[in-house]
């Protein structure tokens, strides 16, 4: 494979901070040269050289394309199981308690990349909480690349892509299969609604979040920034709401505006209220 | 924790173990299912058992429907991991007893995640 140029590699990790607020270390060449040279394959430019001169004149699409290619990240259904068991378990129990009128929730994926987990949510609503389906529970779910929520619209996985964390009673439950296609039906699609967000803009969400999955997405941010979001993401939220960060992800050291509830096996957040945030 | 790994590929026997050993399992084979029958049989059930479908003498389906009728056998958790990937074959596999289903090409990733969903396994 033709490697990366060290000046168009800084380019490449300048571009991606200014954009995403992405930190990318000298040891993640070998990330910036994939994903380019997975562009290229594509069809997006000849070269990996001239598609990062497209960038820096600003020709086409060229530094977006970029962004978007380094700042998507693998997922799969259920990722990590834990979290979904937390939320079905204890965390929407709470929230909709028996014998009360069902509230019409708002679930939000922040980071949604091919759609694995908003629809992961979306079919454990329908299995678990159908009550809250029919009061209208809904699923955000934002990403920063527009081609990847294109993708994830569809519904439409490959045979490895359900392989991948789905239980199979789900697989022959929510989906219909179809030339080595997997389509996840209407009625799963229609409980997420996708929308392309970079996370450094103005978060636009019209109904305060019950539940907010913010995972692996504040690994790649500076301190700072991590501090900034999870300070919006309190204001963002309802006071009985649940965060759920990634396994390698805490609040620990960046701000006491959230509270830890360890469940058996992880542990999601609570907001404090206002007041009690800050830097620890 | 014990398991089993049923298939007539000794390729795919040695994956399949060594992917489970380093999930902490202790492994033990069979070539068909008529084999694994008569070794659980002697030995008593397994923890989890991964079943190819198709095999000569007994085939994975068969054996998954004479595990589940014998109660001496029926607390095994059963894989199924299979070329087989027609969602009518995945639902006949449930529908029989099989508590997960796996498609074969797969990586050890997909085996992990699978076996999480199971409670069992490393994270």
């Amino acid at each position: 494979m033709p490697g990366i140029d060290a000046a168009d590699a800084a380019f490449v990790r300048e571009l991606v901070y200014k954009r995403a607020a992405i930190l990318l270390d000298e040891q993640k060449g070998y990330l910036i040269e994939s994903r380019l040279q997975q562009l290229v394959h594509e069809g997006v430019s000849q070269s990996v050289a001239a598609l990062v001169a497209d960038a820096r004149s600003g020709r086409g699409e060229a530094s977006v394309r970029i962004v978007e290619a380094i700042t998507t990240h693998e997922t799969f259904f259920f990722r990590d199981v834990e979290p979904f068991e937390a939320l079905k378990k204890t965390v929407l129990p709470l929230l909709l308690p028996p014998g009360a009128p069902p509230r019409k929730l708002t679930l939000w994926s922040a980071a949604c990349s091919s759609g694995q987990e908003p629809y992961s949510i979306a079919m454990m609503l329908l299995e678990h909480f159908p009550a809250a389906v029919a009061a209208g529970a809904r699923i955000i779910a934002t990403d920063l690349s527009a081609q990847i929520l294109a993708k994830a619209r569809e519904g439409r996985f490959r045979q490895l892509e359900v392989n991948r964390g789905l239980p199979a009673a789900y697989l022959v439950k929510y989906f219909d299969s179809a030339g080595g296609w997997w389509t996840l039906k209407s009625k799963v699609r229609a409980l997420v609604e996708f929308r392309q967000l970079n996370l450094l803009d103005r978060w636009q969400l019209e109904a305060r979040p019950d539940v907010i999955f913010m995972r692996n997405v504040l690994i790649y941010f500076d301190a700072a920034t991590k501090r900034a979001l999870l300070e919006r993401a309190r204001q963002e939220i309802r006071p009985d709401g649940a965060l759920f960060l990634g396994t390698a992800e805490t609040t620990l050291n960046l701000t006491e505006g959230w509270s830890r509830v360890a469940t058996p096996k992880s542990a999601y957040y609570r907001p404090r209220p206002p007041g009690a945030g800050g830097l620890p | 924790m014990k398991a089993m790994v049923v298939d007539d590929s000794r390729a795919t026997r040695m994956i399949l173990k060594r992917a489970l050993s380093s999930q902490g399992f202790e492994v033990v084979e069979a070539a068909d299912g008529r084999a694994a029958l008569d070794e659980l049989t002697k030995t008593g059930p397994v923890d989890l058992a991964l079943v190819d479908w198709n095999m000569p003498v007994m085939t994975g389906y068969e054996l998954i429907c004479e595990v589940r009728a014998r109660r001496e056998l029926d607390r095994m958790a059963i894989m199924m991991v299979t070329t087989e990937t027609e969602a009518t074959q995945v639902q006949r596999a449930l529908d029989a007893g099989a508590n997960e289903y796996v498609m074969k090409p797969f990586t050890e990733d997909v085996l992990k995640e699978k076996l999480l969903l199971l409670g069992m396994g490393r994270e």
